[in-house]
């Protein structure tokens, strides 16, 4: 503090600098806004722009053209990315839930701390490892690339996920269901399956629904173990398709009409994906108001 | 898991030891694997993820925070959250066709004429005539990181107590200084942990950097330069690998490296986003019984 200088001038210019420092932060916060949202308008109009273009009949129904033949599509990815990512459903869902209601319903002990353990490890698993590691047991004892193998390094993804947000959502259920029921003599296993389930249900299935929008959108853990495929290929147990590898192999040809296939690719999976997570999330707030 | 892949490793780890960390040479022709630039461009592309994410979300995470009316906020964040839906492939198309050629042409010569000019730090900037390199990956890496440091980071932040925050607006404090002196002190652990946690996801991320690091081999001090990762040479080379030998157990050594790391930043990461939502509890308590000490 300068001893000549009135005090209330050297706080009135400290306020002015104050103020000015806190304005120019709230313009810097508003700014991280716009540019978080810059990419995500970017992507999204270029997809459209691009990839409607790409889009017709032949696209849906063809299989891939060989290098310099015009036309085709990409028929032959979208039934395998259906069936690497259905078969992965049909396995990690009920895995997923049925550890979850083992966790919320039963677990206490050590085998239950394991558990979570486990799925903790596994969310925090880079994909690419995920694949690595079911390329070096299923693959190399399969030997050969499969939508099988596809599958089970989905499951190491999607299992996770589904088990802890279906744990989350079992323990939304107000203990008061489960005593009532119990006061009234019904066995352990009849109140889960007729009371707990059917109130936890629409919360279940959005778990379900975003963790199949995580594994259609994965690519990397599908090259390392379904590979890719040409042709259309309905044997679970044989090299297949899927539409993020289509993009991924497109986007990097030399091939110049190829790139529209990538970007109607694109679209495809954007639109099915963004689908499955903006109806979650609504989905799961329609669910959270109810419960309130 | 990781069990099975060290079995799968362990030719490798036997035949070079450290040396496969620090060996600069990588050819299946001779056998010889060495690991070092992809390690490099691994840690490269991540830190330039996170120092330009970290930022953004930081200030994206206060602003869902300091921001009362539902209509802007509310948006934002399922914004937001979106960005962390769209996969890592449309990242990887968009950059390739859009962001890359844009840089290329506008912000990457522009850094080699300003920056590229300064001494030290100028060598980061030389330019190259490559289409790939290591800054595109950083960037679409920090797009695609910032969802996932901003959410953890609004959580932490929402569980400061708003007294403290209060209390210093109501001493004369500006919202910058409330914030600097009230909310990023107890938040600090939980950002921190938030950031790990983003460095873990860009550590793993295979695609997108795939598709626009370049892929060169080499460790190269510009950042203009190509680079390679770890995830991006396994998903590049395990065609070629076939199912035995040296360079297919060389690839799994990558795979264990990144687990390893990625395990060890979930776990503190975990820890200090803990810590921070316990110790609240335990601040609130010592408050109250201070003030009801006579």
């Amino acid at each position: 503090m300068s001893d000549m200088t009135p005090m209330h001038a050297w706080r009135e210019r400290s306020v002015a600098t104050r103020k000015l420092r806190s304005r120019v932060f709230d313009t810097f916060m508003w700014l991280t806004g716009v540019i978080a949202l810059v990419p995500l308008v970017l992507i999204i109009s270029y997809v459209l722009l691009k990839g409607i273009p790409a889009l017709n009949a032949d696209f849906f129904t063809q299989t891939a053209p060989p290098p310099g033949v015009p036309g085709g599509g990409l028929a032959q990815a979208m039934v395998g990315s259906a069936m690497i990512v259905g078969i992965g459903i049909v396995i990690s869902v009920p895995l997923g839930i049925l550890t979850a209601i083992y966790l919320s319903e039963y677990g206490r002990g050590k085998l239950a701390s394991v558990t979570r353990f486990v799925a903790e490890i596994l969310l925090s698993t880079p994909s690419i490892v995920a694949g690595a590691f079911i390329w070096a047991v299923v693959v190399t004892a399969m030997h050969s690339f499969s939508a099988m193998a596809g599958s089970i390094a989905l499951t190491v993804l999607m299992w996770p996920i589904i088990t802890r947000g279906a744990e989350e959502t079992l323990r939304l259920v107000p203990d008061d269901l489960r005593e009532a029921a119990l006061a009234l003599g019904v066995p352990r296993w009849r109140v889960i399956l007729s009371i707990v389930l059917p109130t936890a249900g629409p919360g279940l299935f959005t778990v379900v629904m975003l963790s199949v929008a995580r594994g259609l959108g994965e690519t990397a853990p599908i090259l390392l173990t379904a590979l890719g495929n040409d042709f259309m290929n309905l044997n679970p147990a044989q090299p297949t398709d899927a539409v993020p590898l289509r993009i991924y192999n497109y986007a990097q040809s030399p091939i110049v009409a190829w790139h529209d296939f990538a970007w109607g690719g694109a679209i495809v999976l954007l639109v099915v994906v963004l689908t499955l997570s903006i109806g979650a999330r609504i989905l799961s707030d329609r669910q959270q108001r109810r419960l309130r | 898991m990781l069990g099975v892949l060290l079995v799968a490793a362990f030719p490798t780890f036997r035949a070079f030891g450290l040396k496969f960390v620090t060996g600069t040479q990588w050819n299946p022709v001779t056998d010889q694997f060495g690991a070092l630039p992809y390690i490099y461009g691994t840690v490269v592309t991540s830190t330039i993820a996170i120092a330009l994410a970290l930022p953004v979300s930081l200030g994206l995470a206060l602003l869902l925070n300091e921001v009362r009316s539902g209509w802007v906020r509310n948006p934002l964040t399922v914004l937001v959250d979106l960005l962390a839906a769209i996969p890592s492939v449309v990242y990887g198309l968009w950059g390739i066709f859009v962001m890359a050629p844009a840089l290329n042409t506008t912000l990457e010569p522009a850094l080699g004429a300003t920056l590229g000019k300064l001494p030290l730090i100028g060598r980061l900037f030389q330019p190259t005539p490559s289409a790939g390199n290591m800054l595109n990956a950083g960037i679409i890496l920090a797009v695609m990181v910032i969802p996932i440091i901003t959410a953890v980071s609004r959580e932490v932040i929402a569980t400061v107590p708003r007294d403290l925050r209060e209390a210093a607006l109501s001493m004369g404090a500006t919202r910058y200084e409330a914030i600097k002196m009230a909310v990023l002190p107890y938040a600090r652990n939980g950002i921190i942990g938030a950031t790990m946690l983003g460095l873990g996801r860009a550590l793993g991320e295979t695609i997108a950097v795939a598709m626009l690091i370049g892929n060169g081999l080499g460790i190269s001090s510009s950042l203009l330069a190509p680079g390679y990762t770890i995830p991006a040479v396994i998903a590049n080379e395990f065609r070629e690998a076939g199912s035995t030998g040296l360079h297919r157990s060389s690839l799994i050594a990558l795979a264990v490296i990144l687990m390893l790391i990625a395990l060890i930043l979930a776990a503190a990461s975990r820890m200090l986003v803990r810590n921070t939502a316990e110790r609240f509890a335990v601040k609130l308590s010592e408050v109250s019984t201070t003030l009801e000490q006579p």
